[in-house]
């Protein structure tokens, strides 16, 4: 069933268990996809509300407890269970066609990260039915211990956080092994394609920041259920040792979520404006170079809390520094449009507002890097913007333009470009009145956090405003809802090539056949498909040799059910984390035996 | 084209670089245990003189407070033999790896078989050390030696147990039909770069721990 | 329920025409262009950008370089990526020119952003030693003490222990030691200065002074999120004139002087509070909640929550988690599950207002 010789049709899977054991790229790239993108629009329900609650001075829509739940889930939401599983999505999905392969490195262990996402993801969000976590995404210590949040919320938190660690580092362990290994002939590593080379700095960044994130919510579990106190002062731990741990993990991170829609970016500018990307090496060696700075600048999260002058300034030089190699980008991507002649469909307007939007996110990033600044900007809504001008308005807006752009290729239709307009216009008419006030807001004094406020302190104007701006935002958010399910209704109309990209993954159909290349590619230049065409080089054609496909597999959805039901038993039975184990074992004892030709 | 490389699965099939998938996924795994051992041994130095400043013992060290010697409960020499008794599972799991390389079945069973002994004999040390040092006053709540402590020889030990069994099921497989399949020298020699880490990684905490006062 | 919450900051003389203020909102959105002008459009209650403190003043030092700055790259980035989508827009007959890079430009715009860059570190770096800088040996020494949701105030020198209103001179250097008992808070008067974090176990501080006296307090606010009542965790500081502040002061560290019955203190110390306040001069020593002893010549209670009236401190003594949700303190009336008449609270107030 298995290899199929000759022929290169593969029989047609359908219904829900090929969903299930599926091992395909593609398939799994668009699991991640949709799911990410249900658990934005949930995140998002969870802002609307809080921005309900905040519209004006002394709200009473929701009261303080259940408003600490809603920023934190809304922003875990956000983060863990939205722009990361969207970025994978593209990475699932786009990596091994762009590089040429027919799938990645290791299928099974690609089921399996996705799994124990939404297992992860499950545990997470499914403590709204008992006790959501209230103590912010970075859940200072020690709030976040025993003696001050006795319920179940934090236990929530840790046990979802390590279980979505485990499968971000198996999805990143993947990654990092395709890009290396699997590249098709001539594709040099200076011959990938931005978005490669942002996914594997991602896939780098996640392997080394995982660990340290992994061994704080060890000991803060440690801490809550067997009676050690790292964090708990008074006993001779150390709050702030949290914080470090948390935002030598956390600062990675940040780029983990931006670069994405950096290579995603860098992807549609050049396609759009009909000529190369400008300044290929640098925009690869600063993606790097933020790669690498991105682990010493943590402490810039920290600047209030008593650190001595001297680290101060060291993170502060640090921080700043960063501006320099995502400036380069910026003005890469703006001289890949000098001299273009450019298309204008919604992914480009999505990428030319993403240029906009980061930076704005950028600039307000840089002023915080100067700790006296910091002094008055930490804990208001300064930060509040800076966060979603580069979340929103860069990694959401990137991951937007990705959506157009990779549509056709991905369903084999396209996205209708009037509805897409809409949902552009209204989208950064809203984003810009949410977030712009933030800044406003954040100058005369508001803290973040916050479920009520007085009034008489001015505050009220911004807050009604920017509350209008998230209403706007939802309301454009249901155009592309409309538009997406308008066009998947239409017949598949998409050529293989329909904006005459230069990279591989449109060497082939859209969608593409299950073993995405007829034939392998010989990359002869960054741009192949464009060096192809100008230079009359046929595409390969299928010589009928033996295309080995993985079969499917259902131990991936087995162990990841194993690993679930541990987390969930650490957080009721340990009965129940006992038949996990043997579920887990289980599978990965039929996972090792399986045959894989 | 000829030599179309890109094949969909784990096997000994040409890849860009010529290091064969799996054993490249170890080596950027190891690369991240490397950071998660580094954490804990980073929280360890952190709480290391606090611990003794805050003077609840007992202490890893003789130390002297209020001109009371309090005696400090690590036993060197016992450790120094564990330690030995790992470093000699590095040396069997060589000869295990050359076997499975030479084809040489018997040797390879011999060494995964006298590796894994070896594990089992070091975490015996490690949990009458766990024992002993409970009977004196230590556990994980005590005070932030014993959390500190405990936390990250408990987390090596669990990788010594995870490379007992891993190599117990190469062990496992290799009594299967011939034993030796194309692939198995790959799969020892992997298994051997794991066991290598965890044994380094000893040695560190070794040094850090007991050695360095 | 909510509507209960409106202490409201005293307007004072800074009572300016409506006209003005809408104006001032309208104006805002023009400074979207550079944010500069935002700033001087804001003079909230609680604006940062207020300079009325000796640290302020040392923030904007770094402050205005950054920002005008950041308004340069703002201006610039914005104009290209309108500018440049415009001019090159797919046109009949127009082809891109299909070049991959130039050497000069890339050094350029490496260069200007490194000099940005080393332009913004001057400043910062100045300001960040100066901020840190051991307060004179004349500056008076304020504890500031974290508690969930309350900050209380020691005066050591001074004998002095109060709680949610501070009272400092104007022009003197202030050395705050700033500790927390429970969870990590944060120090923060936007006007007068940035923030520092109290963190249990460790010994933070900061030294500022208050530029000037007024009758209006400064608004201070707990800036780190430390649970249930966090956004209800606020704070005032009274400057005064330095005579005014030895009154104070001195006023402040004696006993507590009481003008009315003995009857209403006995009532008092009957009651449950004194397990949890003290009232310095009577048998009531508890350390859970704020001091009580000059009560009565405080403006607000619950941590600014409320006006220091008899009907709030009527609603607040009765059911304090009512008003403020999570409060430690435990509701006292019978009606709300506590031990207290309704006469027996009446009494209680009464004597607690005379606490001048
Ligand atoms: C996608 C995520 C993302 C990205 C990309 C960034 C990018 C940056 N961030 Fe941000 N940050 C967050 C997400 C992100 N951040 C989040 C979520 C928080 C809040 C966490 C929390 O508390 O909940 C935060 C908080 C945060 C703080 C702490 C604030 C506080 O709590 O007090 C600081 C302080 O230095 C900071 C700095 C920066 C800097 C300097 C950059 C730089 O990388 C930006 C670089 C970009 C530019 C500068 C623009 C383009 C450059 C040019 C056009 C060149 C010319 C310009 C100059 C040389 C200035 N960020
Ligand atoms: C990762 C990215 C991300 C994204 C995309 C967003 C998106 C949004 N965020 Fe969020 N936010 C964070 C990350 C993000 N945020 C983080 C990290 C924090 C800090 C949290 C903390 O302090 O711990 C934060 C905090 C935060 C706060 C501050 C809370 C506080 O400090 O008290 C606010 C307040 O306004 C806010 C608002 C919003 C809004 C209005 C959106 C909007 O953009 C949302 C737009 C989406 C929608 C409007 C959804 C549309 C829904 C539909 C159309 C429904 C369709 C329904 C069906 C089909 C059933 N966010
Ligand atoms: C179990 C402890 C406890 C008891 C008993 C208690 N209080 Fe309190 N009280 C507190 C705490 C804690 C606060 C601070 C609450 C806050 O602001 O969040 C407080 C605050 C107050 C305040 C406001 C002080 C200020 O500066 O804002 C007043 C007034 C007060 N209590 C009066 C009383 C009276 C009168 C009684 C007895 C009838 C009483 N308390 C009993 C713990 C207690
Ligand atoms: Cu105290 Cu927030
Ligand atoms: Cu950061």
């Amino acid at each position: 069933m298995a290899t199929i010789a000759g022929t290169l049709a593969q029989p047609t899977q359908s219904g829900v268990w090929s969903w299930i054991t599926t091992v395909d790229h593609k398939r799994i790239g668009v699991l991640y996809g949709v799911t990410g993108f249900s658990f934005f629009l949930w995140g998002g329900v969870l802002a609307l509300l809080m921005r309900t609650q905040l519209a004006v001075p002394n709200g009473t829509v929701i009261e303080s407890d259940r408003f600490s739940q809603l920023f934190t889930m809304h922003a875990l939401t956000m983060i863990f269970l939205a722009i990361m599983p969207m970025g994978a999505g593209f990475f699932n999905y786009m990596i091994p066609l762009m590089i040429g392969a027919r799938d990645v490195a290791f299928p099974r262990l690609n089921a399996l990260s996705y799994w124990t996402f939404l297992g992860g993801a499950m545990i997470l969000s499914l403590s709204f039915l008992f006790e959501a976590p209230g103590g912010g995404w970075f859940n200072y210590a020690p709030l976040s211990e025993r003696p001050y949040s006795d319920g179940l919320g934090i236990d929530f938190y840790v046990v979802g956080l390590l279980t979505l660690g485990l499968s971000s580092l198996m999805a990143a362990l993947n990654f990092a092994v395709t890009i290396i290994n699997l590249r098709a002939p001539g594709m040099t590593m200076m011959r990938m394609p931005v978005f490669v080379w942002m996914t594997f700095v991602i896939s780098i960044l996640l392997i080394l920041a995982l660990p340290p994130l992994t061994v704080g919510l060890i000991q803060l579990l440690f801490d809550r259920q067997f009676g050690t106190h790292f964090f708990i002062a008074t006993e001779g731990g150390d709050p702030l040792l949290w914080q470090h741990i948390f935002w030598i993990f956390g600062h990675p991170e940040v780029y983990i979520l931006i670069l994405p829609a950096m290579g995603i970016v860098s992807e549609v500018l050049p396609t759009f404006s009909r000529k190369p990307l400008f300044g290929y090496p640098a925009i690869v060696f600063s993606g790097i170079a933020i790669g690498v700075l991105s682990w010493v600048v943590w402490s810039h999260h920290m600047f209030t809390t008593g650190m001595g002058s001297v680290p101060r300034a060291v993170f502060a030089v640090n921080t700043m520094i960063i501006g320099v190699p995502t400036g380069i980008k910026v003005f890469n991507w703006l001289a890949t449009l000098y001299g273009g002649s450019i298309r204008f469909t919604t992914a480009m307007y999505f990428a030319v507002a993403f240029i906009a939007t980061f930076t704005i996110g950028g600039i307000s990033g840089v002023m915080h890097a100067s700790p006296p600044v910091d002094s008055q900007h930490q804990d208001t809504y300064f930060v509040v913007a800076h966060l979603h001008y580069v979340l929103f308005g860069g990694a959401i807006m990137g991951i937007f333009s990705g959506i157009y752009y990779w549509f056709p290729k991905m369903t084999g239709r396209f996205l209708g470009e009037t509805l897409g307009r809409w949902h552009f216009w209204l989208l950064f008419i809203g984003m810009q009145m949410t977030f712009f006030p933030m800044h406003f807001l954040g100058i005369a004094g508001m803290p973040r956090r916050i479920y009520t406020y007085d009034d008489g302190l001015d505050w009220g104007f911004w807050n009604m405003f920017a509350t209008i701006g998230s209403y706007v935002l939802a309301v454009s958010l249901l155009f592309f809802i409309w538009n997406f399910f308008r066009s998947m209704r239409r017949e598949p109309s998409a050529p293989a090539n329909p904006w005459d990209a230069p990279t591989l993954e449109w060497g082939t159909s859209s969608p593409p056949p299950e073993h995405d290349f007829d034939a392998i590619y010989t990359v002869r230049s960054r741009e192949p498909l464009w060096y192809d065409r100008d230079h009359g080089i046929a595409a390969p054609v299928a010589t009928g040799e033996h295309i080995h496909l993985p079969p499917p597999s259902y131990y991936p959805i087995l162990i990841a059910i194993g690993i679930t039901l541990l987390g969930v038993g650490a957080l009721s039975h340990l009965a129940i984390s006992a038949l996990g184990g043997v579920i887990a074992f289980y599978g990965v004892w039929g996972w090792a035996l399986e045959p894989t030709d | 084209m000829a030599h179309a490389p890109a094949v969909a699965h784990g096997g000994a099939h040409v890849t860009s670089t010529g290091t064969e998938n799996r054993k490249l996924l170890m080596w950027i795994f190891l690369g991240s245990e490397c950071l998660f051992f580094g954490s804990l041994i980073a929280t360890y130095l952190v709480f290391k003189h606090q611990v003794i400043e805050r003077g609840i013992g007992p202490f890893p060290i003789d130390v002297t407070i209020d001109g009371k010697v309090e005696h400090g409960i690590f036993d060197i020499p016992l450790t120094s033999t564990s330690t030995f008794v790992l470093l000699m599972s590095s040396v069997t799991m060589v000869l295990a790896v050359y076997g499975a390389h030479q084809h040489r079945l018997k040797m390879m069973k011999l060494g995964l078989l006298s590796t894994m002994l070896l594990g089992l004999v070091f975490l015996g040390f490690q949990v009458y050390e766990f024992r002993t040092f409970g009977h004196e006053g230590l556990n994980l709540t005590t005070n932030m030696f014993g959390a500190t402590f405990f936390l990250l020889t408990g987390f090596h030990g669990t990788h010594v147990g995870v490379g007992v069994l891993y190599l117990g099921s190469l062990l496992a497989a290799s009594f299967r039909r011939n034993g030796l399949g194309r692939e198995t020298g790959e799969h020892v020699e992997i298994a051997g770069l794991y066991w290598h880490f965890v044994d380094i990684v000893w040695i560190v905490i070794f040094t850090v721990l007991y050695l360095i006062p | 329920m909510r509507a209960v919450l409106t202490a409201r900051h005293r307007t004072g003389d800074r009572a300016r025409p409506g006209t003005t203020r809408g104006l001032r909102r309208w104006a805002a959105p023009l400074a979207l262009v550079v944010l500069a002008l935002a700033l001087v459009g804001c003079d909230a209650p609680m604006s940062t950008s207020e300079i009325e403190g000796s640290w302020n003043k040392e923030v904007w030092k770094p402050y205005w370089v950054i920002l005008i700055l950041a308004g340069i790259v703002f201006v610039v980035i914005m104009a290209a990526t309108l500018v440049l989508p415009l001019m090159y827009r797919e046109r009949p007959g127009r082809e891109a020119r299909q070049i991959h890079g130039n050497t000069k430009f890339e050094v350029v715009w490496t260069i200007i952003p490194v000099a940005i860059v080393l332009i913004m570190m001057v400043p910062t770096l100045d300001s960040v030693f100066k901020l840190d800088e051991k307060p004179p040996a004349n500056a008076l020494k304020v504890e500031v003490i974290g508690h969930q949701w309350w900050f209380e105030f020691r005066y050591p020198d001074l004998d002095v222990v109060t709680a949610n209103e501070l009272h400092v001179p104007e022009g003197r250097v202030v050395d705050y030691a700033l500790r927390s008992v429970d969870v990590i808070h944060s120090f923060w008067v936007p006007q007068l200065a940035g923030k520092v974090d109290m963190v249990p176990g460790r010994d933070n501080r900061m030294a500022f002074s208050a530029l000037r006296a007024r009758a209006e307090p400064y608004l201070g606010q707990c800036a780190e999120f430390c649970g249930t009542s966090h956004a209800n965790m606020r704070f005032r500081v009274f400057v005064h004139t330095a005579e005014d502040f030895d009154r104070w002061a001195k006023a402040e560290a004696a006993d507590r002087v009481s003008s009315v019955s003995r009857t209403a203190e006995e009532a008092f110390l009957a009651a449950p509070c004194l397990g949890c306040h003290t009232v310095r001069g009577t048998d009531a020593a508890g350390i859970a909640g704020p001091d009580l002893t000059h009560i009565g010549a405080r403006t607000t209670i619950g941590s600014g929550l409320l006006d220091n009236t008899p009907a709030e401190l009527k609603r607040w003594i009765a059911n304090s988690p009512a008003v403020k949700p999570g409060s430690k303190m435990p509701p006292m009336a019978q009606s709300a599950g506590g031990t207290l008449t309704d006469e027996q609270i009446n009494v209680i107030i009464g004597y607690l207002q005379s606490l001048k």
